[in-house]
């Protein structure tokens, strides 16, 4: 067991450091890449926060799915192989229900302010 | 850099004596950011009778780049489209000059410089542009069609892609990328099973008609910029590229480019001369446009993992789940929208 602070609250502060300390002393381009990189370790952060459940329950539905079993990347090759080839459609019971979650969970690691993520998360009913 | 120090300024000024009235010099050259296939640099022809705002567009070092996008058109050929839109109604900055090899700065062309705003931020939420917006959607309909319907046979050397030629060439990207994306293959096999007939007309296409390359000042649409992909193809494309997502630019309910609605645009197409609007044609290209956004990241992110170690680059090629959301409304719904 690593000691304190976590690796999230790290993230937390290197983040804090830099949007509050050295983006509003930096100009023009550099500034520019200064709040990219601090969007870039809220991605790392919530990745840490919502990752491992998350690709937890895309690899058991990806084994059931396709019915054995494999790691993450192995699994998504060939779940992309049997949709190419119309093996699997979104009549396929469970396939459209796999890709709605496992896409709300990316972006929900990505960018959970995009407005078509927003607007899915309504339509699907757990919209705020 | 100041304008004596940079190679390009003293070539460019006898360019200006040539080639515009009344000219006795430049000032103010700067590169300006954006174009990576292309270098834009804005300058201003003295005159006794004022400044004379210009931009010189021109390859990369003045040397066509071998790297280029093979979907590109030469320099030259961006120049003559842009004329030949000009003379069909389509607002567009007027060219100048095209370079030749005399001139000696490579190749390229100058245009003039039109005042206004391309950045979609402010054109969605400065006041500035409150009466323009309403306006928008129609005008770019109104545009569209005269683009399209400009006589191909006085079109310079073009590519000629159909709805098919397109699914293929970014699925080929897409494989060469080699990472997994189970909503993208949906997406192709969907693109697949319905793309429009080849019987489909095919005519002028801008190619890149989206917020960014439109020139808006507060009366509205004042410039159609940026034709380096424009080619043959089905003319809904246009219509709906500038309608997926990223364009909105969080103004989800307002599809067309986030300050309208597509009543409007079809209407000022169709008012403008285009063909009836066939919404399921629109709807297969607004799926391969979001596709084609989402594999462009994709490209962002491998560039990131074969060194081009930019923060900006990694966190695009972040941006593909974005695409995987709105493919996953257009085709997969979870309620009847869309």
């Amino acid at each position: 067991m690593q000691d304190q602070p976590s690796a999230i609250e790290l993230v937390e502060a290197v983040t804090e450091f830099i949007r509050n300390h050295a983006m509003p002393q930096l100009q023009g381009h550099a500034a520019f890449h200064a709040r990219v990189a601090a969007n870039a370790l809220d991605i790392v952060k919530r990745e840490m926060e919502i990752g491992p459940e998350a690709a937890a329950g895309e690899l058991a539905r990806l084994r059931a799915l396709l019915a054995r079993d494999g790691t993450m990347e192995e699994l998504n090759r060939e779940l992309c192989v049997r949709i190419e080839k119309g093996e699997l459609t979104l009549d396929t019971p469970g396939l459209k229900d796999h890709l709605w979650e496992t896409t709300l969970t990316k972006v929900a690691i990505d960018q959970p302010k995009y407005s078509g993520y927003r607007r899915a998360l309504e339509e699907s009913g757990q919209g705020k | 850099m100041g304008a004596e120090a940079n190679p390009i300024a003293a070539p460019l000024a006898e360019v200006a004596r040539k080639h515009i009235d009344g000219a006795t010099g430049i000032a103010g050259l700067k590169r300006l950011s954006g174009g990576a296939s292309q270098e834009i640099w804005s300058f201003d022809a003295t005159t006794s009778d004022g400044a004379v705002p210009l931009i010189l567009r021109r390859a990369p070092g003045g040397v066509r780049d071998t790297g280029r996008s093979g979907t590109a058109v030469a320099l030259e050929t961006e120049a003559e489209l842009i004329r030949l839109a000009g003379a069909a109604g389509v607002p567009v900055p007027p060219v100048r000059h095209v370079l030749t090899e005399e001139d000696g700065i490579g190749q390229g062309f100058v245009m003039d410089r039109i005042p206004g705003e391309t950045l979609a931020r402010k054109i969605l939420r400065d006041e500035e542009f409150a009466e323009a917006r309403p306006k928008l959607a129609r005008q770019c309909g109104e545009v569209i069609a005269r683009l399209h319907k400009i006589d191909k046979a006085t079109l310079p050397q073009l590519r000629v892609a159909t709805g098919k030629d397109e699914v293929e060439q970014y699925f080929q990207t897409y494989k060469q990328l080699d990472y997994p994306h189970p909503v993208f293959e949906l997406a192709f096999r969907w693109l697949r099973d319905n793309a429009p007939p080849d019987t489909a007309e095919l005519t002028l296409v801008h190619g890149d008609f989206r917020n960014g390359n439109l020139m808006i000042g507060p009366d509205g649409l004042r410039a159609v910029l940026d034709w380096e992909i424009a080619h043959v193809g089905d003319p809904m494309a246009d219509l709906s590229w500038i309608c997926i997502n990223p364009w909105r630019f969080g103004n989800i309910d307002m599809p067309v480019g986030g300050f309208g609605t597509r009543e409007d645009l079809f209407e000022g197409y169709e008012a403008g001369g285009g063909d009836k609007v066939d919404p399921a044609r629109v709807k297969f290209w607004e799926v391969l446009g979001t596709l084609k956004w989402g594999v462009m990241c994709m490209g962002m992110a491998s560039a990131f993992l074969q060194g081009d170690r930019s923060v900006e680059r990694a966190t695009i090629g972040r941006r593909s789940s974005e695409t995987e959301v709105d493919l996953m409304r257009l085709l997969a719904p979870l309620k009847g929208t869309e």
